[in-house]
């Protein structure tokens, strides 16, 4: 399926949208692991907590449940809220 | 607690070098490098590296004079570490940045930023140690590439209840900081909380003791009671590994092996300064020689430079006496001060001096803190400033 990549991710990823598989929300987030080494870390912590301010939805709805289903028909967007000076 | 006999102490070389000194600045968004001719006056400047990342922490180890790490926490992300062996022209993620074992129902702790990096014993070989916000201690055992929980200090429920909440800590996460390797001993460690006290192991890590008797606490708190002492910054002299100094919340102290007692030598301060501050820097061949920086911590705690006049404090004689150093540095009306890891020396002769402001200016003495002179303006917010000898 396909997953946004936010600017701040950009550097593991190198471009803003790639593919990526999993039949949830976790697993999705473990496969881009695989693919981009030390992304998953940046968005979710050691307790498998969500990081402040980052954000998924799925095909345009927000989502907090890692274990949403997906399909490969779906589309991921990672967001980071920009706040802060 | 049983002390084992320990290796004489080698001392710091001042020999002349090819090579100036090297600067390793962190800063609120991002590092930089400022590189030193030998006589010190000139200084090309190398950077941004990581351009809007937090950088806390940027150290190379002195052992193989080439591996740079970062520690980074970059605004929204997770945090993790950066290494470079080749001074920063290329830069790898750590495969496994420290973060803390998984707790039971989700409730374990996580890593904000790794706030403070040691390098390990001379005879540790790619061993470094990290301190984290909130307090966790961390080793790495090749090079800074991947990192496990060390000692028992993260989980023990004594060390979690002394080190308090984030509400207790410092503004931006409470912090381990000061670890420090006995450079006779590997086996012999100290580190500080704020808050949470300062504390010794003489078995690698395997238990940890405090080492807080002497140091004062905030006005009508329990000095005994570990939780409320608040060590900002404590170095080990390396000319004698016996006597370690420290700025603290409540003023600078001495401590002289084996007594497990600080001595309060800040009384010594002009009155109308104090002797609150963040920094500690000692001199490398001469343990009766040390720096602060003193800062307001008056009334709401200003952390300015008190009166808006900035200057660095020597003694030269155990903290008997003070000495203000301030020539080269503004007259008046600049309120800057000086974070915990932002001032430091080099170990040439005389020792080069370094400070980086909260408002984004590296300083530098070359004769001992004497006079002072801008390396660098107009920086984001300088949180660490390391002095090192590239290979």
């Amino acid at each position: 399926m396909k997953v946004l990549i936010p600017s701040p991710l950009r550097s593991y990823t190198g471009e803003s949208e790639v593919e990526a598989e999993g039949a949830t929300m976790a697993a999705l987030l473990l496969d881009l692991d695989r693919r981009y080494p030390g992304l998953r870390f940046r968005m979710i912590d050691e307790q498998g907590r969500m990081r402040r301010h980052m954000r998924f939805f799925v095909n345009g709805e927000q989502t907090f449940d890692m274990m949403r289903p997906l399909t490969p028909a779906d589309s991921v967007q990672i967001v980071q809220a920009l706040s802060g000076g | 607690m049983a002390r084992t006999a320990r290796k004489p102490v080698k001392k710091a070389s001042a020999k002349p070098r090819a090579k100036g000194p090297l600067l390793l600045v962190a800063t609120r968004k991002g590092a930089w490098i400022f590189k030193g001719d030998t006589a010190r006056r000139k200084w090309e400047t190398d950077g941004p590296h990581f351009l809007g990342h937090i950088i806390n922490h940027l150290m190379l180890d002195p052992r193989d004079g080439k591996t740079l790490l970062a520690a980074a926490s970059t605004g929204h992300l997770g945090p993790t570490l950066f290494r470079s062996t080749d001074f920063g022209k290329h830069w790898s993620e750590a495969k496994r940045p420290p973060a803390f074992a998984k707790g039971a129902n989700g409730n374990g702790r996580s890593v904000k930023h790794t706030f403070w990096l040691t390098p390990a014993h001379e005879n540790e070989p790619g061993v470094w140690y990290a301190g984290t916000s909130p307090q966790g201690i961390f080793r790495s055992e090749d090079g800074g590439e991947s990192w496990e929980p060390f000692s028992v200090v993260n989980d023990d429920p004594t060390y979690r209840g002394w080190m308090g909440t984030e509400q207790d800590g410092t503004p931006d996460g409470p912090k381990l900081h000061s670890f420090i390797v006995d450079p006779r001993d590997p086996k012999h460690l100290y580190f500080g909380m704020s808050g949470g006290g300062f504390h010794e192991s003489t078995d690698g890590g395997k238990s940890f003791a405090p080492l807080i008797d002497g140091m004062e606490v905030v006005e009508g708190f329990d000095a005994a009671n570990v939780a409320f002492h608040d060590p900002h910054c404590v170095r080990l002299c390396p000319s004698n590994p016996d006597r370690l100094y420290q700025q603290n919340h409540c003023g600078i102290y001495r401590l002289d092996r084996p007594s497990r007692t600080w001595t309060r030598i800040g009384n010594a301060m002009p009155k109308r300064v104090g002797d609150i501050g963040f920094p500690m820097v000692v001199h490398p061949r001469n343990a009766d020689t040390c720096w602060v920086f003193p800062m307001d911590g008056t009334t709401v705690w200003p952390r300015t430079s008190p009166d808006g006049k900035p200057a660095a404090y020597v003694t030269r004689n155990g903290g008997k006496t003070w000495k203000r150093q301030s020539a080269g540095l503004p007259d008046a009306q600049a309120w800057w001060t000086v974070k915990r890891q932002a001032m430091t020396n080099d170990a040439r002769d005389p020792i080069g001096l370094y400070l980086g402001t909260t408002q984004g200016e590296l300083w530098a003495s070359r004769d001992e803190g004497e006079s002072w002179r801008a390396v660098a303006r107009h920086l984001p917010e300088i949180y660490a400033v390391e002095a090192a000898e590239g290979s």
